[in-house]
């Protein structure tokens, strides 16, 4: 695909690339017939060296199809590579020493490529990385290493980890050519691989700064991780290498492998210190992408409860991953409901996670064998919070508590203290205590939600009004609401059918000046 | 022959009595009737089946099926058909005697041209009536038939019929003539429902032309009316103005008259009073007032709102008919009232009696009287309308200024003078600005009306628009007054969104826009709401790209003043409000407040939003949030605090010390004065004062607020709770000390204020005491029957639905029944079938037995005779 759009840019810049095209053709022509004319390697070689993006796209096809065609003819030295300099003298035939060259022009084009994944144009990024896997699946095909090894020979490892390497920049965030590369990652030999290779590269580059990781690098490490999607069962057979023979213990065939390779990237990864932002990142797919797909998810628990511990929105976030630890792999938290009281605060209302956040504590308070005072300082806490709620949170907010009080009946004297005998000089209710069990909020009533039965907002005082008549048994749905916007709020209003359009009767005077103008007081023209 | 059509295509009459006769003899016999019986008789109800004739109708069905189905089952095994090939037989549209007419020349022609070919000798012969009339040659008549003329038709007719014997046609005629000579013979009902048809015909067409005639001489009778019009009232017709022989009244004249119309118009047509005209404004506005509360507690309007009587005449155009739209006849200093008067009455705004004198005598000389006379009662019409509306605003302005409160005084102030600026209007301009204008068809052509004109210009360029274009006048005025109203509003956006915004020519503007929404309440909704629409779009794809959006300038703004002086903001719910009310939500809980223009914009947000529930003092929890959090930018920053600030306002942000005074001299030498609206849209100063001066400002309005907010909500169960912050912030972390007397004083007054509200009790919630379940009744329900016959109680879909179910049931239970009684049928028919094959076969066999058995007999007679002979 990219080679066809690099074609076409090609045709854009016109006679020049053109001609270059044609020379290059006739060289790798010549290369191929003969190996007397090995020397216009260096020509091809020049041109990937190129300043004009146009000759380097040409160069880079060039060499792919020359290099694949030598590698195929097994016209590169297989082996360890002796060194250029000592590769002249004697020991080889020609026909060897002609090899070693050739492997060297190759070795070098290769660094070229892995050059190139840093270029400026995206097409050439594209096009190398192409090339460079193109390579992969060729040089597994053709082994340039002797056979010792049982498990990595056939896989061009080395190659594979230089291509990683290029993929994860200190400086640069290379997030365009990491989803060109999350194809590749669809074949399970290559996730595999990169997955040992990127630990040894987060490895490479701790050591090199000693200090914490440059963010762009985290970033650019997340953004492969998170493009790793992980099989879900049964037989792994999508490779782009095709297995010549079966073999029971190749690593990248097996799903538990597989598996252990990705829980030791994540933990490696997260092993290190986050900017917030990636934090959050990480939370928000840790739930669906990464807990069901580790061998060990209890491995996960330390880094869940020290994000639950943080505090504001990551706690938030935490709160998914918690969820899926309790309920799936029995992890005993102490604590856990009076954390979850403790994240109540205004601001709870405002985050872009509140649908989450409420979707998981409708799911926590669920239960029907929580302790009614835990119960009743829940709904007196978010009754008290929903003073302060935009009408979007409310309409959403009430139901919700009514659902409180519906699952748990014992609570119901919030909303209906028949007996009482006396009035209140104050709530009982304490707001800043930070225990459920002590915020004495059985004693108290929903006095906020009689108060928002005077909203501004029509469909807010319909649902407040709820608590002046015997609640009704049925729960109310309140997933629906939980995404609910202002916006949305806004149409809902605009697509009421109306009759007729009351109108002021107060005549005006002028822009300023009505009978109960505030802003009169306040501004002049 | 005309005759004879009519007849071929109904049975002839003595045909159809026959029948009726024998259905008659059926109907009375009381074998053949079939009384279905009723259990109960319900009053009014028509029943179409209570008298049953089973004979007849079963010997129909046989009938039929024997005509249909018999033939089809006697044809089944046969696959060549019969077909009539005789030329018109099963042509019910040609008569027999065309029929056999044709018949007969097609016959003739196949004769002649088969002999022709052979026989070119063979002369043709000719026939009269089938009969050749060579042989009626021979017969020589006497009668000649050519000689008498008149009786022709009817001699030759009776002359053929005796000597030719007549064709059919001549005896049908004969026949025709018979029915006419009886015409005693008790007419048909049909007949009698056609006489009284035409009869009814006739009289229509008399009316009409009686009316006809009527109209013409009302016309006549105006048009004299006209010519002498100019005597009686005094003032001659337009075109007659030029005459010069007019006499000139003398003093004397003019004194009598005076005297004498005085005199005659005063019991007639007396003044309301002051008193009255007040009373009568009170009573309005305080059915109004009712109105509003009754929508503001969110009560149905539609059930409680009675439809205004429509007449079946009514064309729907806003023009009153049963209104008296007579001039009223009156004088003042010796002239007379003319209605061209009234109209600049109303641009001085009120019953200044004086002033509209003075008004009159200026403008008689200019040429006001261009108006046509007919236009003349409409426009008086809609002034008396529009006088009354200008009367209750000044009753308005009066009330207000009679309040001893400072804000009503500069309120009065601020009405007083643009009356003043008004009044002199139309000295200035009337000369200048043509009288007549057109609505424009586009925005660009208003614009380029009112463009580059002073505002009293543009108001009068407005005004004049209205009047001319007034819906009564013209049929698609109304159309274009409504697009009036978009272009109004996005003219003034435009002007508020200049860089220095006009708003002086705004506040003018004001005034039109709210008499266009009165006008066409449900045209201006749409305006507006579709302005809010894309004020919510634009802010919504600002959060939902960023997550916060930017305050909007003045112009966005003022969207929502104007919707709040255009439409009531107390009701429970309304289609323009409601939605202004999240959009305004949305602004205040997802603009961040990072300069001191977001301030400014936000303390207008917030006292629109304010003023908005300042009736029905509905609780804003973004209000609180945001006055808080202006107070919280007025803070010094410390590490924690004990109050909690709510989102867009962080604890520790950028601009977390926006409002801080830093110099004390400042709030020293700060005097109280009103916020420009310009400021919304970015301060023009860089001096270190004013801008202290903006920042005690802005914290003074935004007190007051909390003020107002405080008095509002005084009676809210949880007042402690939500004031608490604010409290706390004030109490504690306000530098208090910093800022004037007069802000301090404010602070103290909000602590005491909330101190003496939140003093009240907590009562324990409890659910509304609900009435006790009425036990069952066993009395059957009884509900008002409105139509028989009918499905009740559901909508018009529903019942549809019903009924072609029940329809659908019926027509599939009578097919059904007519399978089974054609299945019968063919059962019937095969068994006589078979019974008549039996009854042959047995015969032949009788038959065969019986010769058999006569040649035993003769055989052994034979037998025995030989026996015999030997």
């Amino acid at each position: 695909m990219a080679a066809r759009r690099g074609k076409r840019a090609n045709r854009v810049r016109g006679e020049d690339g053109a001609s270059v095209r044609r020379e290059l053709d006739t060289k790798l022509g010549e290369v191929l017939q003969s190996r007397g004319n090995a020397n216009t390697v260096f020509d091809i070689l020049e041109y990937l060296e190129s300043e004009n993006d146009g000759h380097v796209l040409a160069a880079i096809r060039t060499c792919s199809k020359l290099f694949e065609s030598l590698l195929e003819k097994r016209e590169l030295y297989i082996g360890d590579l002796p060194a250029e300099a000592d590769g002249s003298s004697g020991s080889l035939s020609a026909e060897e020493k002609y090899k070693v060259w050739m492997r060297h022009r190759y070795n070098s084009c290769v660094a070229c490529l892995v050059e190139h994944l840093h270029a400026t144009s995206s097409q050439v990024q594209e096009l190398a990385l192409c090339t460079l896997m193109k390579f992969v699946q060729v040089e597994g095909k053709f082994p340039l290493e002797s056979a010792i090894w049982k498990d990595s020979y056939r896989f061009p490892h080395r190659l594979l980890k230089r291509i990683v390497h290029g993929l994860l920049q200190e400086e640069k965030d290379s997030t365009l050519l990491l989803s060109r590369f999350q194809e590749y990652l669809e074949y399970d030999d290559v996730r595999y691989y990169t997955m040992t290779v990127i630990n040894e590269r987060i490895a490479q580059v701790n050591r090199g700064t000693k200090e914490a990781l440059p963010p762009i690098f985290l970033n650019n490490v997340f953004g492969l991780l998170s493009a790793i999607n992980m099989p879900v069962e049964g037989e792994l057979s999508n490779f782009l290498l095709g297995q010549k023979e079966k073999e029971d213990d190749w690593k990248p065939a097996k799903l538990k492998e597989q598996k252990k390779a990705f829980e030791r990237v994540w933990m490696g990864f997260l092993k290190h210190k986050l900017s917030v932002s990636l934090y959050k990142k990480v939370l928000l797919i840790l739930h669906e992408s990464i807990l069901p797909h580790m061998s060990n998810a209890t491995m996960m628990i330390d880094f869940l409860t020290a994000a639950y511990d943080v505090g504001g929105a990551i706690s938030l976030l935490a709160l998914n991953g918690l969820f899926i630890l309790i309920h799936q792999h029995n992890l005993e938290y102490p604590d856990f409901y009076k954390k979850l009281y403790s994240l109540l605060d205004p601001s709870v209302f405002h985050v872009k996670y509140r649908a989450r956040f409420f979707h998981l504590a409708d799911l926590f308070l669920s239960s029907t064998h929580l302790p009614v005072y835990l119960v009743a300082a829940f709904a007196k806490r978010l009754s008290r919070l929903s003073l302060t709620a935009p009408p979007q949170v409310l309409m959403m907010m009430i139901p919700f508590i009514c659902n409180l009080i519906r699952r748990h009946p014992a609570c119901l004297p919030l909303i209906h203290r028949p007996s009482a005998e006396r009035d209140l000089t104050s709530d009982p209710f304490v707001m800043e205590e930070q225990d459920p069990a002590k915020s004495r909020a059985l004693e108290s009533s929903l006095w906020e939600l009689e108060a928002l039965q005077n909203h501004y907002y029509p469909s807010v005082v319909r649902a407040a009004n709820v608590i002046s008549r015997a609640l009704s048994t049925q729960e109310n749905d309140v997933s629906e609401l939980l995404e609910l916007s202002s916006y949305e709020l806004f149409e809902k209003e605009m697509k009421k059918k109306f009759h007729t359009v009351p109108l002021e009767f107060e005549a005006v005077h002028g822009l300023l000046g009505k009978k109960h103008d505030i802003t009169a007081d306040h501004f002049s023209l | 022959m005309g005759k004879n059509k009519q007849t071929g295509k109904k049975p002839p009459a003595g045909a159809a009595g026959r029948v009726s006769k024998a259905r008659n003899e059926v109907r009375n016999n009381p074998f053949e009737v079939k009384i279905n019986k009723q259990k109960f008789t319900v009053l009014g109800r028509k029943t179409k089946h209570d008298v049953g004739l089973p004979g007849v109708s079963r010997s129909k069905a046989i009938k039929k099926r024997k005509d249909t189905l018999l033939r089809e089952y006697q044809q089944r095994g046969k696959s060549n058909v019969f077909s009539d090939k005789r030329f018109g037989e099963y042509d019910t549209k040609l008569t027999p005697e065309e029929k056999m007419m044709k018949r007969f020349s097609m016959e003739r022609q196949k004769v002649t041209d088969k002999k022709t070919m052979y026989n070119l000798n063979e002369e043709e012969e000719l026939t009269h009536y089938g009969q050749s009339l060579a042989a009626l040659e021979q017969m020589n008549d006497a009668v000649d038939s050519d000689s008498d003329t008149e009786e022709r038709g009817a001699l030759s007719a009776e002359l053929t019929a005796a000597h030719f014997g007549g064709g059919g046609l001549l005896r049908r005629k004969a026949a025709a003539e018979q029915q006419d000579e009886e015409p005693e013979k008790p007419k048909t009902r049909k007949e009698l429902i056609e006489e009284m048809i035409a009869k009814s015909k006739i009289e229509k067409r008399e009316r009409q032309s009686q009316k006809e005639k009527a109209l013409e001489l009302t016309e006549k009778l105006d048009s004299d009316w006209k010519a002498i019009q100019g005597l009686l009232s005094h003032k001659t017709p337009k075109s007659e103005k030029v005459e010069p022989e007019k006499p000139k009244p003398d003093d004397y004249d003019m004194m009598v008259r005076q005297l004498v119309f005085d005199i005659k118009a005063k019991p007639s047509d007396k003044m309301k009073s002051e008193e009255e005209i007040a009373k009568e404004e009170q009573e309005r506005l305080q059915k109004l007032e009712a109105e509003r509360l009754r929508r503001m507690n969110g009560e149905n309007v539609k059930s409680k709102k009675k439809p205004k009587h429509l007449s079946a005449d009514d064309l729907m155009d806003g023009f009153i008919l049963d209104k008296d739209d007579r001039l009223m006849l009156s004088y003042k200093d010796g002239k007379m009232n003319l209605p061209e008067s009234e109209e600049i009455e109303l641009k001085t705004g009120g019953n200044d009696q004086d002033a509209a004198a003075v008004v009159h005598e200026d403008s008689n000389d200019a040429e006001e009287g261009s108006d046509a006379g007919d236009d003349e009662d409409n426009a008086d019409a809609e002034g008396s309308d529009e006088e009354e509306e200008s009367n209750a605003s000044d009753n308005h302005s009066d009330l207000d200024s009679n309040g001893d409160s400072e804000e009503d005084e500069v309120l009065a102030k601020v009405t007083k003078k643009s009356k003043k600026t008004i009044k002199k209007q139309p000295k200035e301009d009337s000369s200048q600005l043509p009288f007549t204008f057109d609505v424009p068809e586009s925005y660009e052509d208003f614009e380029s009306l009112l463009n580059e004109k002073p505002t009293e210009q543009q108001v009068i360029i407005l005004e004049r628009i209205q009047k001319c274009n007034h819906p009564s006048l013209a049929q698609g005025n109304k159309a274009k007054l409504e697009k009036l109203f978009g272009f109004l509003l996005d003219y003034i956006m435009k002007l508020a969104a200049q860089e220095t915004p006009d708003l002086r020519t705004v506040d003018k503007m004001i005034i039109p826009l709210y008499n266009l929404c009165q006008m066409f309440p449900d045209a201006a909704a749409d305006c507006v709401r579709e302005a809010l629409q894309d004020i919510a779009r634009i802010v919504n794809e600002a959060v939902e790209s960023k997550g916060r959006a930017a305050y909007p300038a003045l112009h966005v703004l003022l969207h929502f003043k104007i919707t709040g002086m255009l439409f009531p903001t107390s009701d429970f719910w309304h289609p323009v409000v409601t939605p202004a009310f999240t959009v305004m939500s949305q602004l205040l809980t997802k603009c961040p407040v990072a300069s001191l223009e977001d301030v400014a914009a936000g303390l207008f947000l917030g006292c629109v939003f304010l003023e908005f529930v300042s009736l029905s003092k509905r609780f804003i929890p973004e209000l609180i949030n945001f006055l808080l959090g202006i107070l919280h930018l007025a803070t010094p920053r410390k590490a924690s605090v004990d109050y909690v600030v709510v989102p867009p306002f962080k604890l520790h942000g950028k601009s977390s010390e926006l409002l801080l005074i830093d110099s004390t001299e400042d709030s020293a030498s700060w005097v109280k004065k009103n916020l420009p609206l310009t400021a919304i849209n970015g301060l023009d100063t860089e001096d270190k004062t004013e801008i202290n001066h903006f920042k005690i400002t802005c914290i003074s309005v935004s007190l007051d607020l909390i003020k107002r907010c405080v008095d509002n909500y005084g009676t809210l169960p949880s007042f402690r709770e939500i004031f608490s912050p604010i409290e706390k912030i004030i109490c504690e972390h306000l530098p208090r000390n910093m800022y004037p007397e007069k802000i301090q004083d404010l602070c103290k007054k909000i602590l005491e204020n909330i101190e003496k509200r939140s003093k009240k009790p907590y009562s324990p919630l409890a659910f509304e005491k609900q009435m006790p379940v009425p036990l069952k009744m066993f009395i059957p329900k009884v509900m008002p029957v409105l139509e028989f016959g009918k499905k009740q109680g559901c909508n018009k879909v529903e019942r549809e639905r019903k009924r072609l179910i029940h329809k659908h049931k019926r027509e599939f239970k009578g097919a059904v029944r007519e399978i089974r009684r054609d299945n019968q049928f063919l059962a019937r028919e095969k068994l006589s079938e078979t019974m008549q094959r039996d009854a042959e076969r047995k015969r032949k066999t009788k038959e065969l037995y019986n010769s058999l058995a006569m040649q035993e007999g003769e055989w052994k007679a034979l037998k025995k005779r030989k026996r015999k002979g030997k």
